[in-house]
Formats: structure tokens, C-alpha cells, sequence
């Protein structure tokens, strides 16, 4: 067995690898594939390197190939080969791609200080949603008639399950926003949901590429009131709850 | 005798007295060139010198003069818990070890005051305006400070020089002087970081910016997280500094006896690097909330905007400072015979590390081209987004902590076999605590992605005390089921893999790199703030820079600190005593196993 350490090695990274790329779907970006195999790479190399038998084990097949004790084709192999795998990475890197450019976008950007809605200045810092209320009959009352503001306007878009697959989803990048992802509204506070839908894509600041949101203005379309129901039922209806800190407390 | 304790004192009031002058006369010669300068420059809002931008010349004199601090502040520690293991197991190579580093803490006090008198030398002629709204409101605090500064080199310059004087039976009014250096230091440091977490988190003063309350000033809402956070950094830096000293002095060892000794005394420093290291994740996120609590637009700006990408940066280091800690311990482990025993568990350990740091390591932001893109369904990936957030970091780190707090206590048993009658029910439950906190952990980690947020928060502190107890009791029971171990053989110091030494001096690398990091991500999310919503900043070096500019200055300074750390190192080694008195390395070569 012990006598196998380098192999094995290898071909755990292989499998590593080929898991990450044929398991997960839809397929990872690359720059994500490249840190899980930087780092599976290290965890790898790392534990061989921790135990001197291991690593004396591992380094033996080196050895025999480059202090010249190996079978002359396995020398050949390993010194032909080196160079022919950095020569594929390098024309990998350098072959030309239909490939749109990368474009950096941060999907959520620090919500400014203050913005303005219908000729108001709003302070983001502290707002709350005032229909939340804690009368559970006026609350679910309110609710219900975001989930009808929600059909009328944003339900093309963000979709029946509010997974950001409506009809229309498909023909935006970025795609609209999937609500039941742990990744959006249930980690914003109400008051930073508030600013994105009053003041949509064209609110956004420029690091978050204001110019490539499809999401639009609703304080164009829809009343502040209708705007703070419509943000009730996107998190009742996505079966989770703004992120808050006010209520732990305090030191 | 009389006249030789006579002769000791008096040696030891002179050598503090010297301290004292120097320290007079650095302070009085600052204050003249900054009032000098202040009143000979034309009068502006901003000034720059020697056509050097500002804000890279404070920024590279602040943070150098921050490491020195926790230099001088990690290494007191560090040699007041050695010198009290050295009083408990009665091994004089603990103190003689103490005391080495105790020898450095001169010459880097001076240069850690050198830099703070440039830094305000700089303040003063570079930023006026600032610098005129922050002294107005900390008047009372500087005069604190002066005295806490003259305290300090009082007692730390005592402590040194009373080393000799004060053994034996007056070794209590010696650690009572270490005591009194570390309290001064803490004290020094919690001023200091008022002044800093003001500007982050102003509090305590009227629209106008005129002073409401100085308390309020002072306990705003970072001050007591980023002192505890500094604390146990300053701790994990001194033990890290150490264990690089050793390993550099270790690969230049000539004879086994050196050996024997650098190896040991890395050792010792990795330990208390590592173990004031594992609590600092808690620490940090605690200091995380406050930001969160205080601004959530400084908070956003942190972890989602601008300086997210950073984190990945830093998940790197502390991953990789996981890993480094292991490894140091397995290679370790090849030196204690029966060790053996447990080396089946290493590859275990292995896949939750790397499963731990590939978690850890996620961006919550994904890079993605065009058809990655549309691929995926938008700039969050299904799957990885699990990864992305806190709740998953939460779990990875903790089991990551418990994992390596396993590594060690498998390497203090390595070559113990313990013969209480009720060894088998001991470690039994040692393990059954280990595998709770570990089923806590992840079950929380699980269950908080189907909770409000509010709740989730909770749920990490439930993660950390699982682990906090687990630990607790997991040591509770080792001490008695050890007690009278029979041992397997002697720890054969010495005989350990050269790049395990890398790995110590990497860990110092590492965690000067990560302070430097974390301090830039710290100042850096004020945006074009001195002091945060309070004071603009209006000159021209208001941007944020690109991330790659600003690691860049942070390399650098790293590389000059190390470069004057090898400085401080090089001087002590050559003046006073010498620092390998004989006794010391006989001890070292023979005492072998009982160090663990
Ligand atoms: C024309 C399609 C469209 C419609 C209609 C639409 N949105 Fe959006 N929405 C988007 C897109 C695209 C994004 C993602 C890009 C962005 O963040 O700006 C988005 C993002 C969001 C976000 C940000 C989520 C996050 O994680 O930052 C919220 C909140 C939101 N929409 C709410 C609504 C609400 C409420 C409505 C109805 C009142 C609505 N949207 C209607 C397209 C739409």
C-alpha cells in the first residue's frame, strides 16, 4: 500500500476534480473551480508532507525517476511530460474565446445614506417597515395585498415561486433577484430592500453596474405604501424574514 | 550577599533611569519639530511632504508602528506566561526563555516609540485640520497616555533588569512586576484604540462636533471589541515572532544541543500562538456585529461591497494558518515516541480541514464570465450560495478550531499512556465531548438556514459555546487522566523535519500579514471618511484604492517590519548577556520529555 502513496495521491486529485466538475450542476465557474483545487491540492500535498514515512513513501517514485533509477520510458514519460502539460495550461489560457468578458458586478452594494422618493429625502439608517405591525390580522390584511401588488408588477419577473423564474426572467443578465435564495432578501434588512425597490436598477451605485439591471423604478409606478406591502409579501411569500438587529439586546 | 542585592538594585534603578531619559527626551524632541514645523509650514487643511502621497506615508508609519506595539505588547505576555509555567514545573529553561525575550523588549520599546512620535510628527504637519478636531476632543486621554507611556518603561525596564535580583523567593514580586508591565500595556493599548475606534465609530459628541461626553467618546461601540480582538492578537503575534525566531535560529543551528533547544523553544512559542489564536475568530466576529450595529452601510461595505473580496484574502491566510498549525503538529509528533499511535487520525482531520477551508474560502460574490453566468442562473450559484454565507463560515471555522485543538491534545498525549483506573471511561468521554460539540455544531450550522436571521445570529453563539465547552472538558478530564502517565520514551527534541520550521516562520509571516490586512479592511471601510459620517476627508486621497494597489503597500510594510524585526534580533544577540547561558542549554538538551 505504502508503496502506492504518490498514486494515490494523484488520482484523489482526479477524482477531486473531476467530481467538482461533473457533479455540481449547473457547472461552477472557473474561478471558483480553481480555489477548491488550490486548496484541495494543499490539503492534499499538506497531509503527505505531515508524516516523514508518508512523505519519504511519496517522494520515492520521484526520486527513482529523477536520480535516473526508474525505467528509461517512465523517464521519458515524466520529463516529456512536464513541459507538454504546462504548454496545454499555457494554450488553455491563451486560446482565443467567443466569451463574453468578465465583468465584475457587486450585487449588493452598500445602500446609500440617504434617497430620494417621490421628492422626499429618505434616511436609510433606522428605517423600518411601518406595516409590519404586530396586530397579526392587520399584518396578514397587509401581506395579502402585497401578494396582489406583487402579481400585478413584479410577478413577471421574480416569478409564481418568487425563484426569480418568471416569464420574462430569461431575458435579463443579471436575472432577476431569486427570493428564496439565503443569499438575498433574508440577509438585507427591510430598509436596503426598500431603497433597491424604490429606486431599482438605475438607484444602484456604479460598482454594482446600474446599466445591466433590468429591475425598475417602482417609485414611478407604485405608492410607498404599496412598495412597503409588496416587501411584506416577498418575505412571507418567500417563507423568510428580514434580517434585523434592533431587537437583540443591548450591551 | 547585602552588598551584592545593594550593587543589583542600584544597577537595576539605573538602567530604568536611563530608560526614562530617553524616553523624555524622544517626547520633547517630537514635540518641538511638530510645533516647530506646525508654525514654520503655511497654514493649510492638508500638506504633503517630499511629494510622498499623505495617506501612504501615515498609513505605512501607523502600521509599523502598530506591530511594534503588539510586538511589544505580545512579547511581555508571552514572557509572563512562560516565566510562570517555568515557576510551576520548576524547569529553569522556561525562564531562561522568559527572560531572552524580556532582553529584546528595550530596543524594540524604542523603536516602537521612534515610529509613534514619526506617526505623530506626521499627523500634525500632514493633517492638520484632522489632527486639530481629534486632539480637542481626546485632550484628557493624551495626558493619560504620557503617564501610562512613563509607567510602562518604568516597570518594563524593572522587570528586566530586576531579573537576576529578584529570584528564589522573591520571584512572586517578579511576576508581580510582569503582571504590572501587561496591565500598563493593556491600558496603553485601550487608549489607544479609543482614539482609533472613534473614527471608526464616532459617539459622544454634538452635531457640531464639540465633546458631550468623554466616556462616550471613549466606549463607543467598537472600542471593547477591538480591544479584545487586539489583545488576543498581540498574544498570537508574540508566540508567533518567537516560534519564527526559533526556527530561523533552529535552521542555522550548528551542534545537536542548539537544536535541541531552538526546536523546543518553537515549540513553546507555536503554543501559545496557536492556543491565543484559536479563540480570535470569536473575537472578530464579535467585532464584525458592532460594525453591523453601528452602520449597516459600513457593515454592507465590509462583508458584501466594496472590501468583500478582501475576505477572500484573509480566509486564505487563517486557512492556511489552520493548516500550517497541524502540520507543525504531525511533523511534531514524528519526534515523540508512541505518537504513532494516532497518526490514523490524521487523515480524518485532513478532510474536515480542507472541507472546512473550501467552505471558508467561498466567495459570497462569485467571478463568473458571460456564460458561467446564464449557466448558473444569475450571479449567485444554487449551490455554492449555501457556502457563501456566514452561517456555513460560522461552521467551517468552529470545526476547523475543533479540529486543531484535537491535533494538540493528540500530540501532548503522544508519548503518554495514561494508567488511572478509569482511563477507558476518561477518554471515552473525551471523545463523546468532541463528537457533541462537532454534532452541535453542524446541526446549528444545518438548521440556521431555516430560521429568520435574527434567530441565526443566536445560533452561532451556541456553535461557539459547544465548542468552548467541549474543549473545557475536554482538558479537565486529560490533567487527571494523565497525572503519572507512563511514558513511552524521552521527546527527542531536535529530530524534527526542517520544513516544519517553515511552517513556524510561516505562521509568523502569515499572521503580520493578516494584521496588516485586516487593519487596512478596518480603516479602510471609513471610505472618504476621517471620522466616520463626522469629518470628511477632502483631500485628494480620498478614493478608495484598487485592492491590488493597497495589498501591495501592505506586502511592503510587512517586509519592512520583518526586516526591522531582524534588526532588534541581530542587536540583542550581540550586546548584553549572552543569551544562551550554559545551564540553559544542558537543561534544554536533557529535560526532554516532560515539556508537553
Ligand atoms: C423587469 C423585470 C423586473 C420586475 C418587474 C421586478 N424586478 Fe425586481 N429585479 C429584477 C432584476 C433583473 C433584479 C436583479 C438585478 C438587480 O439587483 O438590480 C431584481 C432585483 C430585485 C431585488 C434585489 C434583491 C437583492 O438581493 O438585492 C428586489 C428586492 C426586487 N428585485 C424586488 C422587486 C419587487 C418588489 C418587484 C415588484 C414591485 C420587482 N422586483 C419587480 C427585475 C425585475
Amino acid at each position: 500500500m505504502t508503496r502506492y502513496t504518490l498514486y494515490i495521491a494523484v488520482a484523489l486529485w482526479l477524482a477531486i476534480l473531476a467530481g467538482l466538475k461533473l457533479l455540481v450542476r449547473p457547472p461552477m465557474p472557473a474561478s471558483v473551480l480553481m480555489i477548491y483545487m488550490t486548496l484541495s491540492t494543499l490539503g492534499i500535498l499538506v497531509f503527505v508532507a505531515a508524516n516523514e514515512e508518508r512523505f519519504g513513501n511519496f517522494i520515492a517514485p520521484l526520486r527513482a525517476v529523477f536520480e535516473g533509477r526508474a525505467p528509461r520510458l517512465v523517464q521519458v514519460l515524466v520529463l516529456a511530460g512536464i513541459p507538454l502539460l504546462l504548454a496545454w495550461g499555457a494554450w488553455l489560457r491563451t486560446a482565443p474565446s467567443s466569451d463574453a468578458p468578465f465583468e465584475p458586478r457587486v450585487v449588493h452594494p452598500e445602500p446609500p445614506a440617504s434617497f430620494a422618493l417621490h421628492g422626499r429625502r429618505i434616511e436609510t439608517a433606522g428605517l423600518k417597515n411601518p406595516l409590519r405591525v404586530p396586530d397579526a390580522a392587520q399584518l396578514e390584511k397587509n401581506t395579502a395585498e402585497g401578494k396582489v401588488i406583487y402579481y400585478r408588477n413584479c410577478f413577471f419577473c421574480h416569478g409564481d415561486t418568487l425563484r426569480g423564474d418568471g416569464h420574462f426572467s430569461g431575458a435579463f443578465s443579471p436575472i432577476p433577484a431569486n427570493f428564496r435564495d439565503v443569499g438575498t432578501i433574508s440577509m438585507l434588512q427591510e430598509s436596503f430592500v426598500f431603497w433597491r425597490v424604490s429606486t431599482g436598477g438605475l438607484g444602484l451605485p456604479r460598482s454594482a453596474t446600474p446599466w445591466n439591471s433590468a429591475m425598475p423604478v417602482w417609485q414611478t409606478m407604485l405608492t410607498e405604501e404599496e412598495i412597503w406591502k409588496a416587501i411584506l409579501y416577498i418575505y412571507a411569500g418567500s417563507g423568510s424574514t428580514p434580517r434585523t438587529w434592533e431587537e437583540e439586546p443591548k450591551k | 550577599m547585602a552588598r551584592a542585592i545593594a550593587t543589583s538594585a542600584f544597577q537595576a534603578l539605573k538602567g530604568t533611569y536611563k530608560g526614562v531619559v530617553k524616553i523624555s527626551v524622544l517626547l520633547v524632541l517630537t514635540y518641538l519639530i511638530a510645533q516647530g514645523l506646525n508654525s514654520f509650514l503655511p497654514a493649510a487643511d492638508y500638506r504633503s511632504a517630499l511629494g510622498l502621497p499623505n495617506r501612504v506615508a501615515v498609513w505605512a508609519v501607523a502600521e509599523l508602528h502598530l506591530m511594534f506595539a503588539a510586538f511589544v505588547l505580545g512579547v511581555p505576555i508571552f514572557a509572563l506566561i512562560t516565566e510562570i509555567i517555568g515557576v510551576a514545573t520548576r524547569e529553569k529553561r522556561y525562564d531562561d526563555l522568559a527572560r531572552e525575550f524580556t532582553k529584546l523588549l528595550a530596543m524594540a520599546y524604542t523603536l516602537t516609540a521612534v515610529l509613534g512620535c514619526v506617526l505623530l510628527v506626521l499627523f500634525i504637519v500632514l493633517y492638520p485640520k484632522f489632527t486639530g478636531i481629534l486632539s480637542k476632543i481626546f485632550k484628557p486621554t493624551w495626558i493619560a497616555y504620557i503617564v501610562l507611556i512613563f509607567g510602562e518603561v518604568i516597570v518594563a525596564y524593572l522587570y528586566w533588569y530586576t531579573w537576576s535580583l529578584l529570584q528564589g523567593v522573591r520571584k512572586k514580586w517578579h511576576l508581580l512586576l510582569g503582571l504590572l508591565v501587561n496591565l500598563w500595556g493593556t491600558a496603553l493599548l485601550f487608549v489607544a484604540d479609543a482614539w482609533v475606534t472613534f473614527m471608526m465609530s464616532p459617539a459622544g459628541i454634538d452635531d457640531a462636533n464639540n465633546l458631550v461626553s468623554l466616556w462616550g467618546v471613549i466606549h463607543n461601540h467598537t472600542w471593547m471589541p477591538i480591544n479584545i480582538h487586539r489583545l488576543l492578537a498581540n498574544v498570537a503575534f508574540g508566540g508567533a515572532i518567537v516560534a519564527a525566531y526559533a526556527a530561523v535560529r533552529f535552521l542555522n543551528a550548528k551542534t545537536d544541543e542548539e537544536r535541541a533547544r531552538f526546536d523546543w523553544m518553537g515549540y513553546v512559542g507555536s503554543f501559545i500562538a496557536i492556543a491565543a489564536f484559536i479563540p480570535l475568530p470569536f473575537a472578530g466576529y464579535w467585532l464584525g456585529r458592532e460594525i453591523y450595529q453601528f452602520s449597516e452601510q459600513m457593515g454592507v461595505s465590509m462583508m458584501g461591497g466594496s472590501f468583500a473580496w478582501l475576505w477572500i484574502l484573509q480566509a486564505m491566510l487563517i486557512g492556511s494558518l489552520f493548516l500550517a498549525s497541524n502540520f507543525y503538529l504531525w511533523l511534531g509528533m514524528g519526534r515523540i515516541p508512541g505518537a504513532e499511535r494516532y497518526t490514523k487520525f490524521q487523515i480524518g482531520m485532513m478532510i474536515v480541514l480542507t472541507i472546512g477551508f473550501i467552505v471558508w474560502a467561498t466567495p459570497r460574490s462569485i467571478i463568473a464570465t458571460g456564460t458561467e453566468m446564464s449557466a448558473m442562473g444569475g450571479s449567485h450559484h444554487p449551490f455554492l450560495g449555501l457556502f457563501g454565507v456566514m452561517a456555513a463560515k460560522n461552521t467551517a471555522v468552529n470545526l476547523m478550531i475543533l479540529t486543531t485543538f484535537f491535533s494538540f491534545m493528540l500530540y501532548r498525549r503522544g508519548n503518554r499512556i495514561p494508567i488511572v483506573p478509569w482511563a477507558v471511561a476518561g477518554k471515552a468521554l473525551q471523545a463523546l465531548a468532541i463528537a457533541a460539540a462537532a454534532a452541535v455544531v453542524l446541526g446549528y450550522g444545518v438548521y440556521s438556514y431555516f430560521v429568520p436571521s435574527i434567530t441565526r445570529i443566536g445560533f452561532s453563539v451556541y456553535q461557539v459555546s459547544a465548542v468552548l465547552t467541549s474543549m473545557a472538558l475536554f482538558v479537565a478530564i486529560d490533567i487527571p487522566l494523565l497525572k503519572g502517565a507512563r511514558e513511552i520514551g524521552a521527546i527527542r527534541w531536535g529530530h524534527i523535519p526542517a520544513r516544519a520550521q517553515y511552517a513556524l516562520f510561516f505562521l509568523a509571516v502569515s499572521f503580520t500579514w493578516l494584521m496588516g490586512l485586516m487593519g487596512y479592511i478596518r480603516s479602510g471601510i471609513r471610505q472618504h471618511w476621517h471620522v466616520y459620517g463626522r469629518v470628511m476627508d477632502e483631500s485628494a486621497n480620498a478614493y478608495t484604492m484598487a485592492h491590488g494597489q493597497a495589498t501591495i503597500i501592505v506586502s511592503c510594510i510587512v517586509v519592512v517590519f520583518f526586516l526591522l524585526v531582524s534588526v532588534v534580533f541581530w542587536l540583542a544577540a550581540r550586546g548584553g548577556e549572552p543569551a544562551e547561558s550554559p545551564a540553559g542549554e544542558a537543561s534544554a538538551a536533557k529535560a526532554a520529555g516532560s515539556a508537553a
